[in-house]
Formats: C-alpha cells, structure tokens, sequence
C-alpha cells in the first residue's frame, strides 16, 4: 500500500531527476531507480517509504520494485541513520594493515558499535566489505569522501573535525 | 624502464583535464579511428592484439566483440563494467580517478566499432567522488565535439551515461550488471543467452572492464600487432597490478606481462620487497577468489622455473600448485599473516555478497563462514576441515554465476596449502585464539 506523500524533489533535484530519467530509451524510465535513490538519500539522508513510493510514482513502477530493489544494495539505509554515516572497510587487505584495531578505537571512540547511531545522532557505524582502496587501508567513506591511511590518532582527528 | 601502455602521462598535472590530457596526445585515437577507420578493422586490430578481458576472466576481448549480433533495426550498447569489488583490487578506482579521459576516449572508439550509440559507465556507487569525476570529464569532452551528435562531422553519434551502481560486488557479474542497469536487483542471468545477443533491455550488448576498453586507444595509434609484440606468449601487452598487504610500498603499477613475480615483489621499481624485517608467506596473486600460495609456490612452478605474471604461468599446474592472475588483485602476506582468520574474513565477505538467488551459494557460503568463524575462534571440531571440503565441493559449479566458485577457491586453496595451520588452530584452541597468535610451525617462509 502507497503512503501519501509528504516528501518530494526540491525543484533543483526534480531538474537533475528528470535529466537522469531522460537519459534512458523511451519505456526503459525503470533504469534510473538507482541513481533517483542515490538522489533521494542524498536529500533526506535515508530511503524512508515515503520517499520510495514517491519515486514508485515517479518512474511509474510499483512500489515493490522499488523496495525491493533498496533493501538488496547496501547504499541505501531503509533505516534512519545520524548526520555522519561512517562506512569503515572490514575486508582483508584494510584488516592486514591493522584495520580490526583501528576499528576498536573506532568504536570506543564514538561510544556505539556497528550498526548503531551515538546518542546525540551524529554518527551511525557501519562495517562494509571492501571499498576498493587496498593499497591505502585501513579506510573509511564518510558520504563522498573517502579516509585512508587511517590510524588511531588520525580517526580521533577525523571525529574532532566531522563533530565541529 | 618498463613499457607504459596506460599509465604514460598518469603523473602529469592536471591530466584529469581535456586540454592537458590533449596536448599529451590524447583523443588522437578517435580521430585516427572515426576519420580513417571502419568499425571493422578496428574490431580487427583488437583480435590482433590479443587483449584479455582485465576484469578477471580473461577472455579476449576482440573476440568477445566478434560475438555481438547486429540485426537489422535493433540497437547495440557498450557498457563498461566499472563495479570494481574483488577484495584487494582498485586499479580501476584509480584509473578512472586519475585518467578520466582514457576511459572516456577507449568507450567512444569501442562503442564505434560496436556500434553502439548509447554506452554505459557502470561504476560502483561507493565510487560517488569518481562519478563525479567521469561526469565532469563527459562535459568537456561533449563541449569539445568527441560525444553527442556528429562526433568530429564523421556522422558517428554517442551518448554516454555514468550509472551508479548501489554496492553490491555480484554487480561484476556482467549480467547482474545489466540487471541492475535496468533498475533491478543485482540477479544473475541464467546463460545462454548471452549478453552478445540479448544483453541490456533484451538487445546485443557488450560488456567490458575499464581497463579493457581503455588499451583501445593505444592499440589504434600503434596497431595492434604492436601492442601483442609486449608480453608473453599469449598474455599480451601491459597489466595494472593493484598491490596491497604486507609490501615496502602498495600502490597500483603498470608492468608488462611475464615479469618475474619474484621481481615485481622485490624491486624497488613495484613493490620494494616485504616490509621491513619480516618473511614472505603466503601470496593471493588476483583478487581475493583466485587460490592462494605459499610463498615457495609463488615464486617457482613445480619444476622450479621462477613464476611469471601472465595467465598462463600464474595458472600453471592447475589449482595444485597455481592460481590466476584473475583482476590482479596482488595481496601479500608476511609472516605475522593467520591463514585462518584471512580465510574467515574472505568468507565472510563471500557470504555477505551472495545475491541468494542459488541455494548452494546462499546456504553454502554461510555455512563455510560459519565453520570458518569457530575454527578461527577456538571451538573447531575434529571433522571440520574435511566438513569445509565437502561444502565447498557442493558449491563449486552448481551455481548460475561464479560467484559460489569464487566463496570456494579461497578456502579450498587455503585448506590445500596450510592444512596444518587449520589443525593447529582445531588442537590448540586457546593458544590460537591469544591475541596476534600465528602458527609458526613447518612453513616455507621466503
């Protein structure tokens, strides 16, 4: 069942949206539900339903094969997440440089483990499987920008600053 | 010094530009291509030079484009693979991010001879900054007349679109990867048919690495013969090798095919040998699924030749006592390295990014983890190593993609070669499970 919607484009991402929808043949409008969800999180920070059956109605689609397809990608969060989701690398070549450590400091640094927000919704922790930076690990994405390199110190670094 | 097919000008400033990436050279392939070339023999020219798909399976890439078919009436696409996932691979991420325009100008001369009018960047969503960097340098290149309608008055039209995938490795799969192009989950395709016929939205559809598609540019400035003349035998031309784990110096490095492994370990040219004060154990020459050596194995094939970087030396005498070159993810470890807990980690990753379309890799994946995890953490049971091999042969080809085969060659390489590193961890729980605890019994270390 659709839910009305309150939450829509703002007109500067209703423009990009409807350039991305028209980047595809005619009838093949489905193909830009990745890149709309991509849009839609960047906007409202998460998918929420409202934001999927808006971009269901959008794309002309059912509502299902826009569930369906955010709760198989790990991108889209189908759950509210804080103001800075930090995607930490827990894959092998980041964990030989020392990467599960520098993940514990992580953790007791922020208070939270993986999968949880601090209480004053700052941070969500996420652990994600290899973010293809091998050579620079142990690293982290915090949205665009990626964190290399990462030590103790420079994690503490990286908070003192995403907190200001 | 080394040839450089792909990397020439990589450290000149501002090389992400069209103008920079111009004056040194670049885009004289696609006038070359568009102004004195038929699609044809530029099809021609890739067959000649034998070019590999780099995105690990290796299959050539102009017979690859030989296969697509053309009926009357129906459009063809080019969709370059830029999911870029395998554990200890990101020569891609750094290519793109780099040398944009290399990308770029290798999809308008292969979407010529394809065909293809519209062609697909499919770049993995983590990669948003790349995006960005792809999208900026598709501006300048439209601005500039190499894209949109009439490219250089030859008549030829392009449209290229960067589509961000939304993290997940089975998009690598090149027919999860047209799944998820038309806004679907990442599912495999049962095969045939094959992409060459139907492929993106049911039409013929060729679907290549980044890394393939960006030789394209070189290989019509000097031909194709030129290019099959670097390498060895039929590993031809240049590799990106993405280098990371227990080195002097990790990086991304071009080398010509058939240089010594030995060589690029030790040189201070690549790598610059293990990091200070340590041993080579164990090496994983192309990206985490390819199998695993030790360090003896990864030096000399069985009749004590030294090992090359080629496909075929790198595979030489099976899975016995060879790997795969695979995507050149090279990921080496020293002797601090714990084989079990690596295999557990590789595992888990296995697991988590089965798309759970097929019960053997669903279920199969999950419980190698699982039995990986206890071993790992001190509650391994006797009968556990032979239960992994039991498991992973039931996964191993009873898939619609590789992707379970892929779960099993890391482990079943891992259990073939350091057996006794499981054992030690099965008889020894609570000294195996101590912090930075390594098994430090009989072991080839180099």
């Amino acid at each position: 069942m659709t839910t009305e919607s309150t939450i829509q484009f703002t007109p500067e991402r209703l423009a990009e949206a409807t350039e991305i929808i028209a980047r595809y043949p005619e009838g093949k409008q489905k193909s830009a539900l990745l890149p709309l969800l991509h849009l839609m999180q960047e906007q409202e920070g998460w998918t929420s339903p409202e934001g999927m059956d808006y971009i269901a109605r959008m794309l002309d689609i059912q509502p299902i094969e826009v569930y369906e397809v955010a709760t198989f990608y790990t991108m889209y969060h189908v759950q509210p997440v804080g103001k800075h989701v930090i995607e930490y690398c827990r894959t092998g070549p980041c964990c030989l440089m020392g990467g599960e450590d520098v993940l514990g400091h992580l953790k007791q640094r922020l208070g939270i483990d993986t999968g949880q927000t601090t209480v004053d919704g700052q941070f969500t922790l996420k652990e994600v499987e290899c973010l293809a930076a091998c050579g620079m690990g142990p690293v982290f994405q915090v949205r665009e920008k990626y964190y290399m390199h990462l030590t103790n110190d420079r994690v503490d670094e990286i908070i003192d600053e995403l907190s200001k | 010094m080394a040839t450089k097919i792909l990397t020439e000008h990589i450290d000149v400033p501002g090389i992400e530009t069209f103008d920079v990436y111009r004056q040194q050279g670049g885009y004289t392939a696609v006038e070359k291509a568009l102004k004195t070339m038929t699609p044809d023999e530029i099809v021609e020219e890739v067959k000649k030079a034998g070019v590999r798909g780099r995105g690990g399976a290796g299959f050539p890439m102009g017979m690859k484009w030989s296969f697509l078919a053309k009926p009357e009436g129906v459009p063809r696409y080019l969709v370059c693979n830029a999911d870029e996932s395998e554990p200890g691979t990101f020569k891609d991420h750094h290519l793109m991010k780099n040398l944009p325009h290399l990308l770029i100008e290798g999809m308008i001369i292969s979407s010529f001879a394809l065909g293809a009018n519209k062609s697909f960047i499919y770049v993995r969503g983590e990669l948003m900054y790349v995006i960005r960097i792809l999208e900026k340098a598709i501006a300048e290149a439209k601005a500039k007349g190499f894209l949109g309608k009439n490219i250089l008055g030859s008549g030829y039209d392009l449209e290229l679109v960067v589509q961000p995938g939304g993290g997940a490795y089975i998009c690598g799969e090149e027919t999860a990867l047209l799944e998820s192009l038309e806004g679907k989950r990442g599912n495999p395709r049962n095969k045939p048919p094959f992409p060459a016929v139907k492929g993106l939205y049911q039409c013929p559809t060729v679907v290549n690495n980044v890394e393939s598609i960006a030789t394209t540019s070189w290989i019509v400035n000097n031909g194709g013969d030129a290019y099959a003349a670097i390498g060895i035998g039929r590993s031809t031309g240049t590799k990106l090798i993405s280098a990371s784990g227990h080195m002097r110096k990790p990086g991304v490095y071009e080398i010509e095919l058939g240089l010594p492994v030995e060589d690029f370990i030790y040189a201070d040219e690549w790598c610059g040998g293990i990091r200070p004060g340590h041993k080579f154990k164990a090496l994983v020459a192309g990206g985490s699924s390819v199998p695993i050596l030790p360090a003896n194995l990864a030096l000399t094939l069985a009749n004590g030749e030294k090992r090359l970087m080629s496909y075929e030396s790198l595979s030489d005498g099976g899975f016995a006592t060879g790997t795969m070159l695979g995507s050149g993810g090279f990921i080496l470890f020293d002797e601090t390295s714990c084989i079990v807990r690596n295999t557990w980690n590789f595992s888990r990753f296995y697991h988590h990014e089965s798309c759970g379309q097929c019960s053997p890799c669903r279920e199969g994946t999950g419980w190698m983890e699982k039995v990986l995890h206890r071993i790992e953490h001190g509650h391994g049971h006797q009968q556990d190593i032979d239960l992994l091999v039991d498991v992973s042969k039931k996964i191993e080809g009873n898939t619609i993609c590789p992707l379970g085969d892929a779960a099993v060659w890391p482990v079943a390489s891992a259990i073939r070669h350091f057996r006794d590193e499981f054992q030690w961890h099965i008889d020894h729980p609570t000294e195996a499970t101590q912090p930075g605890a390594v098994y430090r019994g009989e072991m080839a270390l180099v």
